[in-house]
């Protein structure tokens, strides 16, 4: 057995029974970390079929982005947790068959389909192109505009959960920068004819 | 034995199934029914990964960017709506989600 199978065996069965137990997990939280655990595992994957960029874009933006906003959200919400896990052993058995039968048609394709038997190398020969630059010279030529239009969707989803999110607290103070540049020197300033030797009379001197 | 395109076929299916049924399992969750669907997703890139490799295209690669793209938007969204859904009613039952159909 080569270092490579056996690296994909140690990769593959982590993923597999980690995936498992995010959505059998009895406590949320332990979920949110078994889904980190499968994310790494993916990435080690990813790494071994020669996607080093995804990989490491794997982790940065599941493990440090995605899955650190699951956590934050099952640690603000305070539900009842063991509430919602009734009916786990209900829905059992349909969601059994149901997994069953999925995966059994997707077997069924696999064992019609004539698998390629042997591997290309990605990048040409001859030419040291490391797996990035490949990347981009695809994505920053041929698909440049779904490029822009996949940073269009990151922008409208932050300015949508932005405002899903905002909250106006009645007690508290707040910027308001219309108010702040249609102020006026009449309303700001007040000139006061002060006699010499008196003061201004009234409490602040 | 030679780790080939189907290992990693196979990895991808058994992650879709276990996405699929994680969602009809936890029916009550709606934390979990999101990170069964980034589940399914994360196999659609290692599916894609693969053909990627296997077929000598990195096209395949370029894709699974855009599918990691959406997904963290789709996780952003949800998580927000769950999160003011949650201050307007206390809890995330899931049967309760169709009053916010207007």
């Amino acid at each position: 057995m080569s270092l490579e199978a056996i690296a994909f065996w140690v990769l593959a069965v982590i993923a597999c029974v980690s995936a498992v137990c995010v959505v059998s997990a009895r406590n949320p939280v332990h979920s949110v970390l078994f889904l980190i655990l499968t994310f790494f595992n993916a990435a080690g994957l990813f790494v071994l079929l020669g996607a080093e960029f995804l990989a490491m874009l794997l982790v940065v933006v599941y493990v440090g982005a995605v899955a650190v906003l699951f956590l934050f959200v099952v640690m603000m919400l305070d539900v009842d947790f063991v509430e919602l896990k009734q009916g786990f052993l209900r829905y059992m058995p349909l969601g059994f068959l149901i997994a069953l039968g999925l995966f059994a048609e997707m077997f069924l394709v696999g064992g019609a389909w004539l698998m390629p038997a042997q591997t290309h190398a990605i990048a040409p020969a001859g030419e040291a192109v490391t797996n990035a630059q490949a990347l981009g010279r695809v994505l920053y030529t041929d698909y440049l505009v779904l490029f822009q239009l996949s940073g269009m969707v990151l922008f409208v989803a932050m300015i949508g959960a932005v405002v899903l999110t905002l909250r106006h607290r009645p007690n508290v103070r707040r910027q308001d920068v219309s108010k702040q540049v249609g102020r006026r020197r009449s309303e700001g300033v007040e000139l006061k004819d002060v006699k010499s030797g008196q003061g201004l009379g009234g409490g602040l001197g | 034995m030679e780790i080939g395109l189907t290992h990693f076929l196979g990895v991808g299916a058994f992650l879709f199934t276990t996405g699929v049924f994680g969602i009809f399992v936890n029916r009550k969750n709606v934390i979990i029914i999101l990170m069964s669907i980034e589940l399914v997703l994360l196999s659609v890139n290692v599916n894609l990964v693969a053909f990627s490799r296997y077929l000598g295209n990195i096209e395949g690669q370029v894709f699974a960017m855009f599918v990691l793209t959406v997904a963290a938007a789709e996780a952003a969204v949800g998580l927000a709506i769950l999160v003011t859904y949650f201050r307007n009613r206390g809890d995330i039952a899931v049967e309760d989600l169709n009053l916010m159909k207007g």
